[in-house]
């Protein structure tokens, strides 16, 4: 498996540490309330199709990525900065 | 024997090899089998259950019976396919899974008791009692049936790992190949051209059909030449490409120098290669299928196509007189080029009654079978049954074929299956099952060599249009185009064994059986027969043996399907593909600065993390560890102690919000820590639990230096990468890591100032440089920082420099604390100072420990949010019933504490329900005189004076300790600001 990191290009996926869902990147606020925080921290779809990763480009700029990926065909469908996708959140 | 004027191998180098100690002559381009063939050895190993005498089935990497040891010791390679392995001057090679010898062995009696060995005879027979299984039967069946063995020494030879990128990848260098190679070539494209054999052009060299004007094996060799001499062509013979992975990943096995024997000078004997592509292409080509009769498996029978290779590659004819049964016109060609060879042909049995064959001056009977055969260790005869009844032919080779097998693999590695093709009566790939990757030629049943050049050629301008390249106009060469015609013939009826899998000792009768036990899922009928389950993955029986089942099923081969195809398509040896990763090579080895003068003070070194770090420091005249640790421990509460902090991670933290960055990271303030200043901080994960522990010093407005733990390091800086990148990217910080830029020193004991002082450009006092004090300092004449921070609750410093000027301020420090009645110390005396003192490490914030559990909900600030902060208020997290942090010294008979012992209140028994927690750290106090420890104890803190059980159920300990303060040593803490 390989993915296309924005700053370094294509890599391999042993230059990458998976995190898990993009929801990550919705932190709720302190007052949200425990249905909210115990979504946020425990509880994560387990979609047969398309999910959104994030994956830290550990071995290589550093950047936080935010993978869409088919979980069935194992396509990369496109890669984004966490930084950019959080930042057009807010 | 060997048949003069056929042939590729190169008879001006003759070489000599030994098989079973017995030495044998054979030519440059040989392999094991053909040049044991050529010396009529045809009885090359016995079957792995039944110990049958067998002989080489194939003359490629599929064969599944002729496996030999190469070398011996050490170096010793078992399961090398003989088919495969080429010769070369002074090779060794055995036979395997043979006792005494290959020519008699005495486990052939399991072929005997055949009857009872049957399918699912382990199931059966070795249910119970339980026991029995590990210390008898499993036992007795590794050693009667099995394959070769490792030398059980270490192999130190070299084997290697490598990448490779290219824009097409072409699998197989047949003629499908080299077409679609040379017209991606012409064309300007990367090209990768792999082939698992040691010279390409696939069957063309194997066969006597011509291309163009010339044979076929010149014609590929000529190719070859052309796309040797490109600068964007690699040639990757003897590579045989063993997976098909997502995102244009493929893996590769390059056997580098098993061909010739030679060790060192650079070269390892295989290289595992991951190779990415743009594109790629499947020319694989297809493997002949045996057909099941009565004792289809003695030496001498052997695939149509094998006995074409061995006459037409190798100028060997594995018979002096030879029959041939297929159910296919492709079969006759083996009769054809033999008797053109002046081989005798004894018979050509085609089954077909309609077959028709031109040219045959050899007996010919269509509608025909072989019934059975006879011989002892090789053939001698064979049985053939026709419309007006048996009869028996003498014959020292049979070659059979039950038709083409197109090799799908590859396309079956990302779960694809293949599509079943009733007019080839064989399985093609399902198109698009790996992502840009084009099947041409055989392997995707296009069985003559013009349809091969043509689909060739096609699939590279599929390949070049995905690249965006225009593809250049390469001319079709001419070949024969012969059409492909058979009729399903998978086994022959009658009594007795009827082998499928060779490999396993699989029979007719053992699928059937599996049948009838209603093991009818094809997937069922593999486990319980081991069917396809042996090194050769079943690539000559499992269409086979799914015919068969098909057939007792009542269904058809499609409904009945097929089972899985896993990477690799042939055995990777577990040295190439961990390649590099053996002793030092398993992990990167992380130096300080001070690590030789840890050697030359002979420290033994200790791991931490990727970390080397001396344990502690012997002196003549010590005896053992615990001696020196407590010198040690003297030095710091007594003197002045030098120890390398440098492994603790340093990251360097600057920014407008870096303030607010360490706020919203730790759970305490650190926007309010003055400039100069140094704050223990505690991070927490988000779901409430302890991240990581250490310091922060502000060295400016907008500049910090935090410390993380040394295992922690990289986990912290991940974090803070989340931090900033997905959580406030909007926050003007910036962050590096500088542990190995920084070598750090801590400098602790009473005399740890007075030390400093004496290599310190401006001395300092306690009002100058106060407890928790940091900031730019000149030691020795160098621009280092100075903090005065401490892990052993002694009046402490830690003094960093640029780490080139490491390993001289650690000799210089270690000169002065000696000259003072100090000294350099460890890691054991490091841990028995800050145990006394209550520090914890990651034994105690081991990812189950929350602030409340250690004690330090109080760090907890109210005014602001920070990570962690709301789930880590969950009521499971803070219960007062949860194990808490404290003290233990052992006050039973045993005066000792183990890590990882568990305890248990007074009186009640060692069981898991009366488990109340137990220890994380333990060490030696020359202060308390004994051993002292920290645990978790259920509601430890309102426990203090307690005597409680210690169990330690693996190294047998039992004592009672006392629950007591955290703190041993100086519980006022007045020394640490003195
Ligand atoms: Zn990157």
């Amino acid at each position: 498996m390989r993915i296309e990191c924005p700053i370094c290009g294509s890599r391999d996926r042993r230059e990458f540490y998976y995190q898990g869902a993009a929801v990550a990147l919705d932190r709720p606020a302190p007052d949200a309330g425990e249905a909210a925080w115990d979504s946020y921290v425990h509880l994560r779809e387990n979609p047969a199709g398309e999910t959104r990763d994030l994956w830290h480009h550990e071995g290589g700029c550093g950047s936080w990525l935010v993978v869409t990926r088919d979980t069935v065909t194992h396509a990369v469908h496109k890669v984004e900065l966490a930084s950019d996708v959080k930042g057009a959140m807010s | 024997m060997r048949i003069d004027g056929k042939g590729l191998i190169d008879r001006s180098k003759p070489l000599s090899f030994s098989f079973d100690g017995k030495s044998y002559r054979g030519f440059a381009g040989d392999t094991v089998a053909s040049a044991l063939l050529a010396n009529e050895v045809k009885l090359m190993g016995r079957s792995f259950k039944y110990h049958r005498p067998r002989g080489a089935l194939t003359a490629g990497s599929e064969e599944p019976n002729a496996l030999i040891t190469v070398g011996k010791g050490a170096q010793q390679d078992p399961n090398v396919r003989a088919t495969v392995q080429e010769l070369y001057e002074g090779l060794v090679t055995r036979s395997q899974n043979a006792w005494p010898s290959l020519d008699f062995d005495v486990m052939a009696v399991n072929d005997l008791a055949a009857p009872f060995l049957g399918a699912g005879f382990y199931y059966k027979t070795f249910m119970w009692p339980k026991k029995f299984w590990e210390a008898v039967y499993e036992p007795i069946i590794r050693n009667a049936a099995g394959l070769g063995a490792l030398g059980g020494a270490t192999n130190e030879d070299d084997y290697e790992r490598a990448y490779a990128y290219c824009d097409l990848l072409v699998i197989g260098a047949g003629p499908t190949g080299l077409m679609a190679a040379l017209t991606a070539a012409r064309s300007g494209a990367d090209v990768i051209l792999a082939d698992e054999d040691a010279v390409m052009g696939g069957r063309l060299n194997a066969e006597t059909g011509k291309i163009g004007h010339q044979s076929g094996a010149a014609w590929a060799a000529e190719v070859l030449a052309e796309l040797g001499a490109m600068d964007n062509v690699r040639l990757m013979t003897r590579t045989t490409v063993t997976g098909a992975y997502d995102g244009g990943m493929y893996g590769a096995l390059e056997r580098v120098n098993h061909h010739t024997g030679k060790r060192g000078g650079g070269a390892p004997m295989e290289t595992f290669w991951r190779i990415s592509t743009k594109q790629a292409i499947l020319a694989a080509g297809a493997i002949e299928r045996p057909v099941a009769f009565r004792n289809n498996d003695r030496p001498g029978i052997m695939t149509a196509s094998a006995v074409r290779s061995y006459l037409n590659r190798w100028g060997v004819s594995p018979g002096k007189s030879v029959t041939v049964f297929g159910n296919n016109d492709d079969a006759h060609r083996t009769a054809l080029d033999l008797s053109a060879a002046g081989v005798r042909v004894a018979a050509l049995i085609d089954s077909r009654h309609d077959a028709a064959i031109e040219g045959a001056d050899f007996p010919v009977y269509t509608g025909a079978e072989v019934c059975n055969t006879g011989g002892r260790k090789e053939l001698e005869s064979i049985t053939i049954r026709t419309t007006s009844g048996e009869q028996s032919i003498q014959t020292d080779c049979l070659a059979m074929s039950g038709g083409w097998n197109p090799t799908v693999h590859l396309t079956c590695h990302m779960n694809g299956r293949p599509t079943w093709r009733p007019d080839i009566q064989a399985f093609v790939p399902t198109e698009g099952m790996i992502p840009d990757m084009t099947v041409a030629g055989a392997c995707n049943g296009t069985f003559s060599t013009h349809g091969c050049l043509q689909d060739g050629a096609e699939a590279a301008k599929t390949a070049l249009a995905a690249l965006g390249k225009k593809p250049a106009d390469v001319a079709l060469p001419e070949a024969e185009d012969a059409p492909y015609t058979l009729s399903p013939l998978w086994a022959v009826a009658g009594k007795g064994r009827a082998w499928l899998d060779f490999q396993n000792d699989v029979s007719v009768k053992d699928v059937k059986q599996a049948a009838t036990e209603n093991f009818r899922s094809v997937e069922h009928m593999k486990r319980y027969t081991t069917q396809g389950m042996a090194t050769d993955q079943g690539k000559n029986s499992n269409v086979g043996a799914l015919a068969v089942l098909a057939d007792a099923t009542g269904r058809g081969i499609p409904e009945t399907g097929t089972t899985t195809f896993r990477p690799p398509y042939s055995p990777v040896a577990i040295a190439a593909m961990g390649a590099g990763a053996q002793g030092k090579g398993f992990a990167p080895q992380r130096m300080t600065t001070s690590h030789k003068a840890s050697l030359r003070m002979n420290a033994p070194m200790i791991e931490a993390g990727l970390w080397y770090r001396p344990s502690y420091f012997p002196k003549s005249g010590e005896t053992n560890w615990r001696q020196s640790c407590d010198r040690e421990v003297g030095y710091v509460r007594n003197a002045v102690g030098v120890c390398d902090v440098s492994t603790l991670g340093k990251i360097d933290i600057q920014g407008p919000d870096a303030a607010a960055l360490l706020d919203f990271c730790y759970t305490n303030m650190f926007s309010t820590l003055k400039e100069g200043r140094v704050r223990y901080g505690l991070m927490l994960r988000e779901d409430g639990y302890v991240l990581d522990d250490g310091t922060c010093a502000r060295l400016g407005e907008n500049h910090y230096v935090m410390t993380t733990t040394t295992a922690a390091a990289g986990l912290v800086m991940r974090h803070l990468d989340f931090v900033t990148q997905c959580l406030h990217p909007e926050w003007q910080v910036s962050f590096t890591s500088v542990t190995e830029q920084w070598a750090q020193f801590a400098v602790a004991g009473p005399k740890s100032r007075e030390l400093l002082n004496r290599l310190l450009e401006t001395e300092i006092d306690n009002e100058s440089w106060p407890f928790m004090a940091c900031g730019p300092a000149k030691i020795s004449g160098v621009d280092g920082r100075l903090f005065r921070i401490s892990f052993s609750g002694e009046h402490a410093y830690e003094v960093a420099v640029p780490a080139r000027y490491g390993a001289a301020l650690f000799d210089l420090l270690v000169e002065r604390a000696n000259q003072m009645g100090g000294g350099a110390y460890g890691m054991e005396a490091l841990n028995v100072l800050r145990i006394e003192k209550g520090f914890l490490t990651h034994a105690e914030i081991e990812g189950r420990a929350t602030a409340f559990d250690i004690g330090m909900q109080g760090m907890m600030s109210q005014k602001k949010d920070f990570i962690g902060k709301t789930m880590a208020a969950r009521p499971g997290l803070v219960d007062e019933d949860r194990p808490q942090l404290v003290g233990l010294k052992p006050v039973g008979a045993v005066k000792k504490l183990t890590a990882g012992a568990q305890l248990y209140p007074q009186g009640a028994d060692a069981v898991a329900n009366n488990l109340e927690g137990h220890i994380s750290s333990v060490g030696f106090s020359p202060d308390v005189g004994t051993f002292i420890g920290m645990g978790f104890l259920k509601r430890g803190r309102d426990r203090m004076g307690e005597v409680i059980r210690m169990v330690d159920h693996v190294r047998g300990l039992e004592t009672d300790v006392e629950v007591c303060n955290t703190v041993f040593v100086d519980q006022e803490g007045e020394r640490v600001r003195g």
